[in-house]
């Protein structure tokens, strides 16, 4: 590790928080002059020599206050990071080249408000939020997702300048963060059914169309199936059910990387996230085959996300 | 980073209240120039409208640095400075779009406070730094913190001035004073200083007369002379050309010799704290015999400090009212107390001549003179005809109305004339004890113009020519001395008792700032820290003092201001209340159990309380967790009440 490096680290802490929520403590908050600061020290020095030039006492009491209201902001602005606690949110996968957004929850446990904090991924672009005393609040940071496979963002620099801009406050909270990067879809034709078997309905398979009944909730169920109206009957009682459909395609499609004649692995990964798109689009039964992989027909918004899973973590080691 | 719409207003806030109270002393052209740029660039804000274009702002800085210029006769001057502040004070807002444009106004706004203790260190300016102080940190708060409510940001702006007060105070106290200044002061640094001046021309004591500034205070350290021998020595005045009157300047005791003073017994030792006047003498009560350091007696007796007087400063002195002084003087200096414009104001010199024929000594032309003032019909009045070019001629068989410096002119001339030397003094008269810190303080109504003249083996003696015409402006002061219709500026003649006092008090509190915070130089500096136990304050121990005590006060701030109790919200509060009245009751809430659950629980085992806990349970999770109404709380409480009544109603029946 190159020297600088392990400076910043050892000065930094870098490394991941385990723990959660993540609470910036004193020795996680670091804190520098802005150029503000410096600007208003410098005029400070200056309001001095003319305050001892001309014998002006009260110009020194009136620069000895200025300078006192210059530590105090420092107190202020540590204040405004100490013993915030962070906790990340949901992660939305994302198609390479759009910019991720990572959820966080921030909580001020203080009667005082906390005030331009500002966050982001390394020099990504920042956001800003206020915290009302006592408040929760959750806030979207941005990360760019380039290429396809588990992006992560690294540590988020939480930092203010609130209340009086003469100081920097920040921290380096780093939570163990990850978000899914689907292959960049490229739209082409879709290639022909290649089988069509339509073997009726299978045992346990889930269509989209017809509602045959409900059943308990289980945790990968969509949002949008939750038989709300059923649950509002009696609200202290019933667990929550899913709604279930079944029937719907009559073809099947099989996206078969083999077929695709292209030179890198790459385009051949985002034409197939472009085929899975539009066959879900489309309203198609398709399956998604891979050197070493297969998923079966299906349809759906899951089985489009698991197919564009795959295609994500194609030739990851850990998959 | 762009500067948001809403901020601006805080900028022209800012620009307005450190600008604004230059007007008083800066030309009036440039006062309306900025109030006018100033209201431009509000409409211009209120109207959403673009800023105008740099060129013209180029041309109206070109135009005004130059009328600054030609006001002042040169650009680096203190007053010319100030004026080159404001007006870029009033032209930044003009092309402010950037939060960092909108930087150089605040720090523009702090140096800018500074500028007015050139003018005014008075107790209302040093709380008008509060306000602007307050002002300028709310305009950062509100940069770099947003939109607010403007009492929100006004209360933190206050707090965080309120934290700094103690670093000011212990600063204040430890930083190692300088005497300045650390280069040479501009020419204009000093102007309109008022006091006695070395000349005296026909109305320009009347000028000083007319101010109830005070001219300086005095303490006494065991008891003072009484009223009518607080004679305070200014100038000696002996050149006269018929009209005007005027101090030697080369009187140095090097070219006589130094004077020789017989001092009495009974002599005062007091402290001077003089106004400052940009003049040398510093005015010690007739005749000094213990001198301030730096400063010397000259052949006049006059006390003279090695420069002119520019800061207020404390001397202390000691003087004997009963004195002899120079019963041998230079022939040169008598000479000098002899000397009349030729062909002015014959009928004067008649009468002298005259005088001198009829009495033998000195002393007996003197009394022929106060008598001559005492029977003839002359008026003390501050508003005396005008005289001609035989102005003593004029005034002395004519008018016949005058004060001091009439009276005082014409006797040295009466006496100069009989060939007795004679001089007028300039300085001041009286003055007048504050009762509420016990200082004699002397104000410029109390200028005074007497006479001396030198009597062979007697010296120079004191003789107040218009003690003879009014008394009572001796034993009592001017405004006793006048008569009822003449009028005087309202501070000094003050007949209710209450605003009296109030003066009193007021002055007394000025004075003690002037003591401890306007006088709080390197020597007061000694003086406090070795009475609170720094023995050898040397500047090592006050930075160790300094560092230390700035330590701690940072240490209580940071504490007071990081250390959070988990204070509960009132909600909490008020539920808690309530579950610690059923637990009086017999029921106990477990630390698990959550508050509809425990209200069920409580509904089950003692049904009579089970409505009211579960409305209590009802609102606080409303208000806890979800969108309670404020009267919500109200009712928890109500809840609390209507328990303790349920409570000693079942006592009653139980009993």
């Amino acid at each position: 590790m190159p020297i600088v490096q392990q400076l910043q680290h050892w000065l930094f802490r870098f490394g991941r928080d385990e723990q959660l929520p993540i609470v910036p403590t004193q020795r996680r908050i670091f804190i520098v002059p802005t150029r503000t600061g410096f600007l208003f020290s410098a005029v400070l020095c200056l309001m001095l020599t003319g305050a001892i030039n001309y014998n002006l006492s009260l110009g020194h009491a009136l620069v000895f206050l200025l300078a006192g209201l210059g530590l105090v902001a420092m107190v202020h602005t540590f204040r405004n990071l100490i013993a915030l606690r962070l906790t990340p949110g949901r992660v939305e996968p994302v198609f390479a080249g759009e910019i991720a957004s990572f959820q966080m929850y921030l909580e001020n446990t203080h009667r005082h408000a906390r005030r331009s904090l500002d966050l982001a991924f390394g020099q990504h672009e920042r956001v800003s939020l206020d915290i009302p005393g006592r408040m929760q609040a959750m806030v979207t940071i941005g990360c760019p997702a380039p290429n396809r496979g588990r992006l992560d963002p690294g540590r988020i620099t939480l930092s203010t300048r609130y209340p009086l801009g003469l100081f920097h406050a920040w921290s380096y909270p780093h939570p163990r963060l990850s978000c899914l990067v689907y292959p960049k879809p490229i739209e082409t034709p879709l290639p022909p059914p290649s089988s069509v078997s339509h073997t009726g309905q299978r045992h346990g398979d889930n269509g989209q169309e017809d509602f045959t009944g409900l059943r308990l909730r289980q945790p990968n169920d969509s949002p949008r199936h939750i038989a709300w109206k059923a649950i509002a009957r009696d609200i202290d009682n019933r667990p929550l059910l899913i709604k279930q459909f079944a029937g719907g395609a009559a073809e099947e499609l099989w996206l078969d990387l083999s077929l695709i004649a292209a030179d890198s692995t790459e385009t051949r990964l985002s034409i197939l996230a472009g085929w899975v798109i539009a066959a879900e689009r489309m309203q198609l039964r398709y399956g998604l085959r891979l050197p070493g992989r297969e998923l079966a027909p299906g349809q759906g918004n899951a089985h489009r996300d698991a197919c564009l899973e795959a295609l994500a973590l194609y030739g990851e080691k850990d998959h | 980073m762009l500067l948001e719409h809403g901020a601006i207003p805080w900028l022209l806030a800012v620009a307005v209240a450190t600008a604004a109270p230059h007007a008083s002393h800066q030309p009036l052209w440039l006062s309306l120039l900025v109030a006018s740029v100033l209201l431009w660039r509000i409409w211009l804000w209120h109207e959403h409208a673009p800023l105008p274009a740099r060129g013209l702002l180029l041309l109206l800085v070109v135009a005004s640095v130059g009328g600054i210029g030609w006001e002042f006769r040169t650009l680096f001057g203190r007053d010319s400075g100030v004026a080159l502040l404001v007006l870029f004070m009033a032209l930044k807002p003009m092309e402010m779009r950037t939060r960092r444009d909108s930087m150089v106004v605040v720090m523009l706004g702090f140096f800018l406070l500074l500028t007015h203790y050139f003018y005014s260190q008075s107790i209302p300016t040093g709380l008008w730094l509060f306000g602007a102080a307050t002002l300028l940190t709310a305009t950062l708060i509100r940069l770099y913190g947003g939109a607010q409510p403007v009492g929100d940001i006004l209360r933190y702006a206050a707090l965080l001035l309120a934290q700094a007060v103690p670093f000011m105070l212990i600063v204040f106290l430890l930083f190692p004073r300088v005497q300045g200044p650390l280069w040479g002061l501009p020419q204009d640094a000093h102007s309109g200083l008022t006091g006695l001046s070395d000349r005296m021309s026909p109305g320009s004591l009347n000028n000083l007369i007319q101010s109830g500034a005070i001219a300086f205070r005095v303490q006494f350290s065991d008891g003072l002379p009484e009223k009518s021998r607080l004679y305070w020595r200014g100038p000696v005045l002996i050149d006269y050309d018929g009209e005007t009157w005027r101090a030697r300047p080369t009187y140095l005791p090097t070219q006589g010799k130094a004077p020789a003073i017989e001092a009495g017994s009974k002599s005062y030792s007091y402290v001077t704290t003089l106004e400052p006047h940009n003049q040398r003498w510093l005015l010690a009560l007739d005749l000094p015999v213990k001198l301030p350091a730096e400063s010397t007696l000259t052949a006049t007796f006059e006390t003279r400090a090695r420069t002119p007087v520019q800061n207020r400063a404390r001397y202390a002195f000691t003087s004997s009212p009963d004195f002899v002084v120079n019963r041998q003087e230079a022939p040169a200096i008598l000479q000098q107390a002899l000397r009349l414009p030729p062909g002015l104001n014959p009928r004067t010199r008649e009468l002298a001549v005259e005088w001198q024929a009829q009495f033998k000594s000195p002393e007996m032309i003197s009394n022929a003179a106060l008598r001559f003032f005492r029977q003839e019909s002359f008026f003390y009045t501050l508003q005396p005809p005008l005289l001609g070019q035989h102005a003593v001629d004029d005034f002395l068989f004519t008018t016949r109305r005058g004060f001091c410096e009439h009276y005082a002119s014409a006797y040295v001339v009466l006496m100069r004339a009989a060939g007795v030397p004679a001089r007028v003094v300039a300085g001041y008269q009286g003055g007048e004890i504050n009762p509420v810190d016990g200082y004699l303080t002397v104000r410029q109504s109390d200028a005074h113009a007497w006479a001396e003249i030198w009597l062979a083996e007697k010296g120079w003696i004191r003789v107040d020519p218009t003690a003879a015409v009014a008394p009572s402006r001796i034993e009592q002061g001017i405004e006793a001395a006048l008569p009822a219709g003449d009028p005087l500026p309202a501070l000094i003649r003050i007949d209710a008792d209450w605003l009296r006092d109030l003066r009193n008090r007021w002055e007394a509190t000025n004075n003690a700032w002037n003591q401890w915070v306007l006088g709080y130089n390197s020597q007061r500096q000694r003086e406090v820290l070795s009475r609170l136990g720094l023995s050898e304050p040397d500047w090592r121990n006050m930075t160790a003092a300094l560092a230390l005590l700035s330590a701690i006060a940072l240490l209580i701030v940071t504490l007071w201001t990081l250390y959070q109790r988990t204070t509960a919200t009132p909600a909490q509060h008020a539920w808690r209340n309530f579950c610690a009245k059923l637990k009086r009751l017999g029921m106990t809430r477990a630390d698990w159990e959550g508050q509809l659950d425990f209200a069920r629980r409580v509904a089950r085992e003692r049904p009579e309380l089970g409505t009211l806990s579960r409305e209590a349970a009802g609102h606080f999770a409303d208000l806890h967790y979800g969108t309670g109404k404020p009267e919500q709380l109200h009712r928890l409480k109500e809840c609390t009440r209507r328990l303790s009544r349920l409570q000693s109603s079942s006592r009653r029946k139980t009993n």
